[in-house]
């Protein structure tokens, strides 16, 4: 292996040129990372963040892309080493960590003979070394255990456990770098605090360099010293973590900053083990405002700044039936029968039967008033989308009721599978008129175009085909659609986890304007914690299939009853570095804790 | 593995029903048609009283259900026959007597077994070594002279009947160059190197066309196992190409095509009356022709039975072989 | 047989390309357009048969005992089978009968049983596999077991027995022809289910019940749609598997019957005739042999086109985001 001279950067990448075909995905980068620094690599979809890590491994080589510049990793000239001098570096100076874990995984071979046989690769040994060696680095990412673990499949473990099993093999041979390609994003909230604990104490205690590449600002925040914000091949912003999130320089890191949902626009500083039950805002939740209120870590964060659609977007995100005209407060209302577009009782479902039956949902109870948005949040596996689908009537409860007031309608999650890629969006958004009986093209056409410029699209584009639409759009007539149908209630199911942050920020404004219009009731189904604060007046918390908390937003947020809730909480990456390590500290307490 | 065992046991009594609806779909065919069997058993010369006589003893003259109830009943207790001077005892598994020659139709079909038996197994070896090695071997070398070349001689093979690739065979080898001996069949107890020589041709007509599909099923399954994500994990750990083919792409690539040709070899029983029919060889499909011109009908269900057991059975060895060799497979 | 290899409904959930769009990527195909020129050559040659023999000026079923050497016990006389200017392709040993004629004819029986038999087995197999993946869980389980049952039945065991006790008054092509169809569909309802399964999960549809269609609505209006490119593919592929199915029986002896002539039945007796006379063998053989390499070319050129995967496979790190759904659906999605 190359030695590296002392002092040399770890990772030298100047003037990268990446392209596949027409497409440039990487248009003139540079930067550098130190021995031992982290550098967080961050942008949107197609920014061309993913390519650029894999360049540094030459993973590009001979699959037809083009790529220039030079890229020097641990003293290897990337673009000109031979193909053994590539496999040193792979794995052995360099390792690299997955987005999904389950596939990046063989599943013929017990995840023990996966590590040592990357092992044996770059040092040798015998068999026994290599799986001892297995062992070790699986006990040391956490694994608890790891003799036994690592004679099991990787479909045996569960997400968290098979992404650390992952960072294990890239541990086995002591490499220099960690080159972390979204390693958490398809992971719940708080297994991905505990990954990135678990990268964060992996450099401290190896001295890993460590290149994470993500698109969520608040996981690099969390991760690490210095980030460069990417956009369309580029560089847009570089510096150290703190101050590029506090003060951001370029107006477009300011507008992805700004559309970032926060989970509390005001978070005093706290002191660990307090910090779930601080109170961010005033007690009892009467002024909606002082929740809301800019965060003094953020200035930069400026709504007035950035463009004009994400600062509407913000201001608009936050819909509440205390400003609809003629309403009364929350508290008086609850008590009100008339209102209720939704109320469900003792709703259950289960699938499966005899020993492989589970309870999918459980004996949930909810309603939902006429202007009012009611937010479900959990993590997967949590029933959340199987109750979403009852509540319209997708699915048939096992146990308990629903009564509606009125037509319910769906928005979706995936903006590819929910338009009909064979009609046309114009088609698709007069289904609802269709099926109900209404066969005059004319009118059929005026409506439609009338429910397109209502969600800001253009009218004209009635015979335009989904595939020529972005993710955003195509939500956008998703939203259309479900409107066409005059529905009293919208069950948005993740309606916005699919898209760049900058569009969510549209969609969910465009949601609550809709509701501030038409007096519409919404079920906002998340995974995403800020965003469900962002957009709901009450919030139901769900686990395993229960309801575990319920009230206003202001209330469970700020002061949360449930542990569950509190641990919920306590995993949401911070977008201020300070304050996500007084987080994390938090965290490993309240882990000691339980332990106890 | 309580979950594997209570797999087994769905997949045996699945097997069990297929079976028995096969053996009332074989009766009903077979006595909704017009038709004097006992005319047929006994021949065109049957005096009146003769086919009477026939007709008694074959107890056709019982009601279907009643037919279909002893017919069951032997299968899984044994039953009595009787012959002219006795009382013949065939016992469980019984699938009956033949109406002509009073032999026992279990006793017929497993000495017919062997011969379709030598016949499945060689081609099988056959075709899987050849089909498998293609379709790796275009696979590796995607893009190429060779890959073109490869694709071309499967589409022929898969699109060429037996009876016509065996004909030629015969034609070029065997008549004209007189390079092999014509195809006949000698047990393999009697003689190896004689069952080897005779059964030769046979096997690679039957294994030329299995294979072509097999080479083009091993391809694209290569192909797509090159593309999954662990096959780049290991390419960004430093593996050679050599170690990820060899290893991680081939096994995940070949354990369904193995199963699949479970699957195919088990059909196979019932399909190769062709081969049989053109090579002369005296096996399991040949005497289901013959049984249906006779309409000896219990000697057809036996081995529609028999070689609908062996399809069941090679269902749940290609299952069980397939979850076995990836465990993600839920098995239900 | 040559079973043509299932796809199930692997490629159902993304687009396949618009109508002119597939005959372009299909023309854009050389083999195929040869292929598709050939099998044109071929049915038209079946289409014109009576004027194509009027034109020799032979009949199919004319004896000519002075053609053959009855001392030889009938090989024809002359040079390669017979062959002359009244002969064009020689005459059949033993009974003299013109080859062209016979040829000509039969490529009507053989092609006509497939195409038919292919029809019935496609709507056969849409009906039925809908019905299983929209009927309800009782729909499904009789569908498959049918299936289960059908699937271990060996298709020429059932073919030998039902001909064996099937009324003479049913004419033998039709007959043919319905126990092909009725013996094979259960590819194409495999391919529906499947296919109409894994849309069913789809927001799309979700999205269109809650419009208020019906079931049946939405088979037309969502599944049926995208479900027509998977079982194109697969119904192109039949036809050929047909033809093979049809001259496997007639090979056996009971399939077409004589006098009416079909490829596979003329190579039943050309088998003992095939040092005497070798273009009697070589002439039908030849002829199922272009037949069904031409269709197999014509089927794998129209998936090549309704394949929305098509040249975007090798990518490093395309996600294979289909899990298996069950061990012997993978199994033939591999197979596609």
């Amino acid at each position: 292996m190359t030695p590296v001279p002392a002092g040399a950067p770890l990772v030298e990448v100047t003037g990268l040129h990446i392209s596949f075909g027409d497409v440039r995905a990487v248009d003139g980068l540079s930067f550098t990372l130190q021995p031992g620094a982290a550098l967080g690599v961050v942008g949107e979809s197609g920014s061309g963040k993913s390519a650029s890590a894999y360049a540094l491994l030459g993973l590009h080589r001979g699959t037809g892309a083009r790529v220039s510049g030079t890229i020097r990793v641990a003293g290897i000239d990337v673009n000109a080493a031979s193909d053994a001098e590539l496999r040193s570096l792979r794995g052995g100076l360099a390792a690299m960590v997955f987005q999904d874990p389950l596939s990046s995984l063989d599943p013929y071979y017990t995840i023990g003979d996966q590590i040592a046989e990357v092992y044996r690769v770059h040092k040798g040994g015998s068999r026994r070394a290599a799986r001892a060696r297995a062992i070790t680095v699986l006990d040391r990412v956490g694994i608890p255990d790891a003799a036994r673990k690592s004679r099991s499949r990787p479909h045996e473990f569960s997400g968290g456990m098979r992404q650390r099993a992952l960072i294990a093999m890239a541990l086995a041979c002591e490499p220099r770098l960690l080159i972390a390609d979204e390693p958490t994003t398809a992971l719940d909230v708080t297994v991905q605090a505990q990954i990135l604990d678990l990268l964060h104490d992996l450099r401290r205690d190896e001295g890993l360099g460590l290149l994470l590449v993500t698109h969520d600002v608040g996981v690099a925040a969390e991760s690490v010293d210095e980030v460069l914000v990417m956009r369309a091949g580029r560089e847009v912003e570089r510096g150290p973590v703190g101050p590029v999130l506090a003060s951001p320089r370029e107006p477009y890191t300011k507008a992805l900053l700004s559309a970032v949902p926060r989970l509390s626009p005001a978070l005093p500083s706290v002191t660990p083990g307090a910090l779930p039950r601080t109170p961010f805002a005033p007690e009892g939740g009467s002024s909606s405002n002082a929740g809301r209120a800019e965060d003094p870590a953020h200035p930069g964060a400026d709504r007035g700044a950035g463009n004009g659609a994400t600062s509407h977007a913000r201001s608009a995100a936050v819909p509440s039936p205390r400003r609809l005209p003629g309403r009364g407060g929350v508290g008086e209302a609850s008590a009100a029968g008339g209102d209720v577009v939704i109320e469900a009782v003792g709703l259950s479902k289960s699938f499966g039967r005899g020993r492989a039956a589970f309870d999918a949902v459980d004996g949930v109870d909810l309603h939902v008033r006429r202007g009012e948005t009611l937010g479900i949040v959990g993590e997967s596996g949590s029933g959340k989308t199987t109750l979403g689908r009852m509540l319209v009537g997708l699915l048939e409860p096992s146990a308990g009721h629903v009564t509606r007031s009125g037509d319910v309608q769906m928005v979706f999650q995936d903006p590819v599978s929910s338009l009909n890629p064979r009609r046309s969006i114009g088609e698709s958004v007069a289904d609802p008129l269709r099926a109900a009986g209404e066969r005059d093209d004319t009118r059929i056409r005026a409506r439609v175009a009338e429910l397109l410029a209502r969600v800001g699209l253009d009218p004209d584009r009635y015979d335009g085909y989904p595939h020529e639409f972005s993710g955003g759009q195509r939500q956008r007539v998703g939203i259309a659609r479900a409107l066409a149908a005059e529905p009293k209630l919208i069950v948005c199911d993740e309606p916005v986890s699919a898209l760049d942050v900058t569009t969510q920020a549209q969609v969910t404004a465009l949601l609550a304007e809709l509701q501030r219009e038409l007096g519409l009731a919404l079920v906002f189904v998340a995974h995403d914690l800020a965003v469900v604060r962002q957009v709901s007046d009450r919030v139901a918390v769900m686990r395993r299939g229960r309801i575990v908390e319920e009230g206003e937003v202001d209330v469970v947020y700020g002061a949360p009853k449930d542990p569950y809730t509190r641990q919920l909480l306590a995993a949401v990456p911070s977008l201020d570095p300070a304050l996500a390590a007084v987080r994390r500290a938090a965290r490993r307490e309240e882990a000691h804790v339980a332990a106890a | 593995m309580n979950g594997f065992t209570g797999f087994l046991l769905r997949r045996i009594a699945g097997a069990v029903l297929v079976l028995l609806a096969l053996s009332v779909v074989v009766y009903a065919v077979f006595y909704v048609a017009p038709g004097n069997v006992a005319q047929i058993v006994c021949g065109e010369r049957c005096s009146p009283q003769q086919v009477a006589l026939v007709h008694d003893k074959l107890g056709l003259g019982d009601p279907l259900y009643l037919q279909y109830g002893h017919f069951i009943q032997g299968i899984f207790a044994g039953r009595d026959f009787s012959s002219g001077t006795g009382v013949v005892h065939c016992s469980a598994p019984c699938l009956g007597q033949s109406y002509r020659t009073d032999e026992q139709v279990t006793d017929l079909i497993f000495g017919k077994l062997p011969v379709t038996g030598s016949l499945v197994i060689g081609a099988f070896a056959l075709w899987l070594l050849i089909g498998v090695g293609t379709g790796v071997l275009s696979a590796w070398k995607r893009g190429g002279v060779v890959e073109r070349l490869l694709t071309w001689l499967t589409l022929a093979g898969t699109s060429t009947p037996v009876f016509v690739i065996g004909l030629l065979l015969i034609i070029v080898l065997c008549s004209t160059l007189q390079w092999l001996p014509f195809p006949q069949y000698v047990p393999f107890t009697d003689n190896p190197e004689q069952w080897f020589w005779g059964l030769l041709l046979p096997w690679f007509s039957l294994a030329l066309i299995e294979s072509a599909k097999y080479a083009r099923l091993t391809r694209s399954s290569m192909l797509e196992t090159l593309a999954e994500d662990h096959v780049r994990t290991f390419r960004a750990y430093g593996l050679t190409e050599r170690a990820i083919v060899g290893r991680h792409a081939l096994r995940g690539a070949v354990a369904p095509v193995i199963a699949l040709s479970a699957l195919d070899a088990g059909t196979m029983f019932g399909s190769a009356v062709l081969t049989e029919t053109l090579f002369g060889i005296p096996g399991i499909g040949r005497q289901l022709v013959e049984s249906v011109r006779t309409v000896d009908l219990p000697v057809v269900v036996g081995v529609v039975l028999t070689t609908g057991f062996f399809v069941v059975l090679a269902n749940a060895v290609a299952d069980v072989l397939y979850a076995t060799a990836d465990r993600r497979v839920v098995l239900s | 047989m040559s079973e043509a290899l299932l796809t199930t409904g692997a490629g159902v959930t993304t687009p396949a390309p618009g109508g002119r769009l597939f005959w372009r990527r299909l023309r854009a195909q050389r083999a195929v357009t040869a292929a598709a020129a050939v099998f044109a050559l071929l049915v038209l040659v079946a289409l014109a048969a009576p004027l194509l023999t009027a034109l020799e000026g032979q009949n199919p079923n004319a004896y000519h005992p002075a053609l053959v050497d009855s001392a030889s016990g009938g090989v024809p006389i002359g040079s390669f089978g017979g062959i002359s200017g009244e002969h064009w392709l020689g005459v059949e040993p033993q009974t003299g009968r013109d080859l062209f004629a016979r040829i000509v004819y039969g490529a009507r029986v053989s092609l006509g049983v497939a195409f038919v038999a292919t029809l019935i087995q496609v709507a056969l197999g849409v009906g039925l596999g809908l019905f299983a993946a929209l009927g309800g869980r009782w729909a499904d389980q009789i569908v498959s077991r049918v299936t289960d049952v059908a699937a271990a039945l060996p298709m020429l065991v059932i073919t030998l027995g039902l001909l064996a006790v099937a009324p003479a008054s049913i004419p033998r092509p039709v007959l043919i022809t319905l126990i092909i169809a009725g013996l094979g569909w259960f590819g194409t309802s495999k391919i529906v289910r499947a296919g109409a399964l894994s849309l069913k999960t789809l927001d799309h549809v979700s999205a269109a019940r809650l419009s208020g269609w019906g079931t049946w609505a939405i088979a037309r209006r969502e599944l049926l749609p995208a479900l027509a490119a998977p079982v194109i593919t697969y119904a192109v592929l039949l036809v050929p598997s047909n033809v093979v199915a049809e001259a496997a029986l007639s090979f056996l002896g009971v399939g077409i019957k004589p006098p009416t002539p079909s490829w596979g039945q003329m190579l039943t007796d050309a088998n003992t005739w095939y040092q005497a006379a070798p273009t009697y063998l070589l002439l039908p053989a030849g002829l199922l042999f272009i037949t069904v390499l031409s269709l197999t070319m014509i089927g794998e050129g129209v998936r090549t086109a309704l394949d929305p995967r098509a040249a975007s496979r090798l990518r490093v790190g395309t996600r294979n985001q289909n899990k298996p759904t069950g061990p012997i659906e993978s199994l033939e999605e591999k197979a596609s």
